[in-house]
């Protein structure tokens, strides 16, 4: 089955998010669509798959418009679609969610629920996939929730297949299997859609790509162009894909973890028993696949975590226990996983955001009253310093840009005297300038001989900054290597495989 | 350290221990302490049916001492249970039955307690908290907080006891009363639903309505003209032929209303449409992720109107239970809260129909003894009697009953590409 996108169109207010885009999708392709955060890739799939209306344009099915206003007209006219955010309901079996939507019942009204699970059972098969149709979806891996959502597109039958952002939760050897899959799928003559901004797996599996940036068609080019040229079209102008690291003698240790242990409110052990250092001048990048801990190992460094055992030590100073107050004034600098939840109060404006950390300390207070001369004129020094671009420093943070809120943090955290910066996902969501910033921050506090610990999940960011990388796997540090390492033995690190057990 | 005990865990043992002291408390005060060499005299039974046992005398410290003691081995089953890991509700069920019947016992030292009765009168004080727990049920699991449940049961407990005055009949009543019910859900779907209003401020706006709207026409209608307006007949009670005859049981739940019949037969419905059912798959749905029922192509507002409006249908019938189910006439603010209780217990009842039936009964229980004692002549204050089914439920609640997890997406208007 082909489609086509003519003339699709959106705008909200005054923002456009889809400006007249054409796509066509022949039968039996992989179309990849290119673009970066905010380009406007999923607000166009939304809207093939009904779940936004567009301003004009039409969905062309096998040549023939389609009128799609409903997730359910999408369906029946063979458009089945995995969300980036899985449309999975947690507390379901897998079999019931893909029955949701599509009930068949029996008498007195009894759902139908064993024909699903055949169908699961056969479509596991085909696929080699190993699913279990009476399992709780919340209870399953993420890699394992995605084949339920692709499992769910096949059964309804789906001839046009949207994957959005698919793997942005796997890892590589999950993404490995996803490909596969695709390619499986693209052989029985499902067509799919392919939205990412990974420039690798485009080039791995793509047949055509089609690149959006600003919510334009820019570029529809063949899966030989290069990753630079890929990169260049997506972004509007050269792009430094690799940030230069500059090779420097590193000092001696200054935060040292010993069997730190974080436990969840359950009481399992999230974190268990972890031992780690990172010297002044090094970045120590932690990588992992999403929920393996590292959020919680992050957190748990300045004392975020309820339930700690273990030891921090910080320049031979014990700081584990310590109130979170302690540990951010003893000298850890932390950028939180999310910086709208965690890191900013969005109604504050951005001069009251830079001193959250120090607004009871001399010059800001004084005494019970806030200074809000020096305050302000504070503020306008660092928006300066850490080019936070926004029309005045009193103007409401969540007014600001995902790369300016994150400079906002960046710019409060590295204002106390700072020996270990603490960075958690600190690109994530960002477009590719604001990454370039991050990286270049990072670098500089560890040039400047600090100890920089980058938790992230985006493995060419952690081969980019990292000295050293640790592993964690379900909560322990499988391994700590150099940063010269393969991706290839990264992945397997992050599948759970220790290729050589660290030697402690 | 090997043994890792997660905090609900922690919690349940705290819970058992606190039952462990209670029995304690009550071998030594109720059992030991007690001056009491009076009997204490249980009748078991109520009307006609078969009489099994028809009295029970015993001196009333012993039967503290007794029922204590029944508590204790009890509350140390339920420790070692929990040290063996295994379920610690039953030993527990058991020690708190033991600890209630042991205050019994020396409350009503030197008097007659209707063992049958005070079973009897906790499930009619339950019955209008079933269905105001069934209507908020049907709500939040649909993903709609309805703090509105004490206006829906105050409101139709005043227009089936209007109607069923002027026409003389107690089914037009009844039959009026799901009406009025539905109204006040009919505003609460559309502002919550359509103008995504504040849930629970509306809830609350809704009950004041209600109530200053009932009490107004109250006095300016159903006082004056009490005659025409407020005499409304009652339904008859209907023993069911053999069931009603079963010792103890028998007029407990089968010698009642049509109302209270129609109870059981919504719940058990509502129990099997939410788990086995398309209906209820599709509620359950909307209730924990919409944008997921959404995208597979169900109307989550469509279908959450629709559950608001049914949920106030079932509320409509618990008002009625107010009128022409008990009294016949209506009287001001005469559901007196009921629609808050109603809530606790759907909390309490982790969002189960089964539990909050049984919260509603332990609510009614809990209310029913204390007007018993009271009106037996028992030496303690009714204040704190009317205490007691509120600090079991925080014991409850903080030991017992362990997780208890909101639908996902409870109170939480849903609008498409909200996330965007």
């Amino acid at each position: 089955m082909s489609l086509e996108l003519r003339g699709i169109t959106k705008t909200f207010g005054s923002f456009t998010a889809n400006d007249a885009i054409n796509l066509r999708v022949e039968t039996g392709q992989i179309h990849a669509i290119l673009g970066e955060n905010g380009a406007g890739k999923s607000t166009l799939m939304n809207i093939v798959y009904g779940l936004l209306k567009a301003d004009s344009g039409e969905i062309l099915v096998d040549e023939k418009a389609v009128n799609i206003t409903e997730p359910s007209d999408a369906l029946s006219a063979g458009i089945g679609m995995v969300h980036q955010h899985f449309m999975l309901i947690p507390v379901f079996t897998v079999a019931e969610n893909i029955v949701l939507g599509h009930e068949k019942s029996g008498k007195f009204g009894a759902l139908d629920i064993e024909t699903a699970r055949l169908a699961i059972k056969e479509v596991s098969k085909d696929f080699g996939f190993e699913v279990n149709p009476d399992a709780i979806v919340e209870t399953l891996p993420v890699g394992i929730q995605q084949k339920v959502e692709i499992i769910r597109a096949l059964i309804y039958e789906a001839k046009v297949l949207i994957l959005d952002e698919p793997t942005a939760v796997l890892t590589p050897q999950e993404t490995d299997e996803l490909l596969k899959t695709m390619r499986e799928l693209k052989a029985k003559g499902t067509s799919i859609i392919f939205i990412t901004h990974k420039l690798r797996e485009v080039r791995e599996v793509a047949d055509q790509i089609t690149i959006i940036r600003r919510g334009k068609v820019v570029g529809a080019v063949s899966p030989q162009t290069s990753e630079g040229e890929l990169a260049s079209l997506m972004v509007g102008r050269a792009v430094d894909l690799a940030p230069e690291k500059v090779k420097h003698e590193i000092g001696s240790p200054i935060l040292v973890a010993k069997d730190l242990t974080v436990r969840n409110t359950l009481g399992a052990a999230v974190v268990n028993k972890v031992n780690f250092h990172v010297s002044a001048g090094e970045v120590l990048a932690v990588a992992g696949v999403q929920g393996n801990g590292q959020s919680e190992l992050a957190r748990a460094l300045i004392n975020l975590e309820d339930h700690i055992e273990g030891s921090i030590l910080l320049d031979d100073k014990e700081i584990s226990g310590a109130s979170i107050y302690d540990s951010l004034h003893a000298g850890i600098a932390f950028i939180p996983e999310s910086r709208e939840l965690d890191g900013l109060v969005g109604s504050f404006s951005i001069a009251e955001n830079l001193i959250l950390d120090l607004h009871d300390q001399a010059p800001y207070a004084n005494g019970i009253m806030l200074s809000a001369g020096v305050v302000m004129a504070e503020a306008e020094k660092r928006a300066k310093e850490f080019d936070i671009r926004a029309q005045s420093v009193s103007d409401a943070v969540s007014t600001l840009s995902g790369g300016n809120k994150q400079k906002v943090v960046i710019a409060r955290e590295l204002s106390r005297p700072v020996k270990v910066l603490v960075a958690s996902q600190p690109t994530r969501g960002l477009d590719v300038g604001s990454i370039e910033f991050v990286h270049e921050r990072i670098l500089a506090e560890r040039d400047a001989g600090r100890g920089v610990i980058l938790f992230s999940t985006e493995l060419d960011e952690v081969m980019a900054l990292a000295d050293r990388i640790a592993v964690m796997y379900r909560g322990e540090i499988l391994d700590i290597v150099d940063s010269n390492v393969t991706r290839e033995e990264l992945g397997l690190l992050m599948a759970g495989v220790a290729a050589k057990k660290a030697s402690a | 350290m090997s043994e890792i005990r997660s905090n609900v865990e922690k919690r349940r043992f705290r819970g058992v221990i606190v039952i462990t002291g209670l029995s304690l408390f009550s071998l030594l005060y109720f059992g030991f302490l007690s001056p009491g060499k009076a009997k204490t005299t249980f009748g078991f039974v109520l009307n006609n049916e078969w009489v099994l046992i028809k009295e029970w005398i015993i001196a009333s410290a012993t039967g503290s001492k007794i029922f204590s003691g029944i508590s204790l081995v009890a509350s140390l089953l339920a420790i070692l249970a929990y040290r063996k890991r295994i379920q610690v509700i039953v030993p527990v069920g058991v020690a708190s039955f033991g600890i209630l019947m042991s205050f019994i016992t020396w409350a009503a030292s030197g008097k007659f307690i209707p063992l049958t009765g005070l079973l009897q009168g906790a499930l009619l004080l339950a019955v209008p908290l079933i269905f105001g727990s069934m209507s908020g049920l049907i709500c939040e699991r649909s993903g709609v907080i309805n703090i509105a449940i004490e206006g829906q049961l105050l409101a139709s407990a005043f227009v089936s006891g209007v109607v069923a005055s002027l026409t003389h009949k107690t089914v037009w009543g009844l039959i009026a009363a799901p009406i009025a019910g539905a109204a006040i859900s009919f505003l609460l779907a559309t502002f919550a639903i359509k103008f995504s209003v504040d849930q629970v401020i509306l809830g609350f706006v809704l009950n004041v309505l209600v109530i200053g709207l009932t009490d107004f026409l109250y006095k300016k209608l159903l006082v004056p003209y009490q005659n025409t307006w407020n005499t409304a007949p009652t339904f008859n009670k209907i023993e069911l032929p053999i069931l009603s005859k079963i010792p103890i049981l028998g007029p407990i739940f089968f010698s009642q209303s049509i109302v209270v019949y129609i109870m059981f037969a919504i719940v058990a419905s509502i129990t099997y449409a939410l788990f086995k059912t398309k209906w209820g798959l599709r509620t359950r749905a909307i209730g924990e992720h919409p944008t997921a029922a959404d995208t597979v192509g169900i109307d989550v507002n469509k279908l959450r109107f629709k559950n608001v409006m049914i949920a106030g249908l079932v509320a409509g019938v618990g008002g009625a239970y107010y009128t022409v189910g008990s009294v016949g006439a209506f009287g001001k603010e005469m559901t007196a809260g009921a629609g808050f209780i109603a809530l606790a217990a759907l909390i309490f009842g982790k969002w189960s129909p089964i539990g909050a039936v049984f919260a509603a009964l332990l609510f009614g229980f809990a209310d029913n003894l204390q007007s018993t004692l009271t009106i037996i002549g028992v030496s303690i204050p009714s204040e704190f009697m009317l205490m007691v089914p509120y600090i079991a439920t925080i014991i409850a609640v903080t030991g017992l009953v362990g997780r208890v997890r909101a639908p996902a997406a409870d109170g939480i208007p849903y609008l498409r590409g909200g996330s965007h």
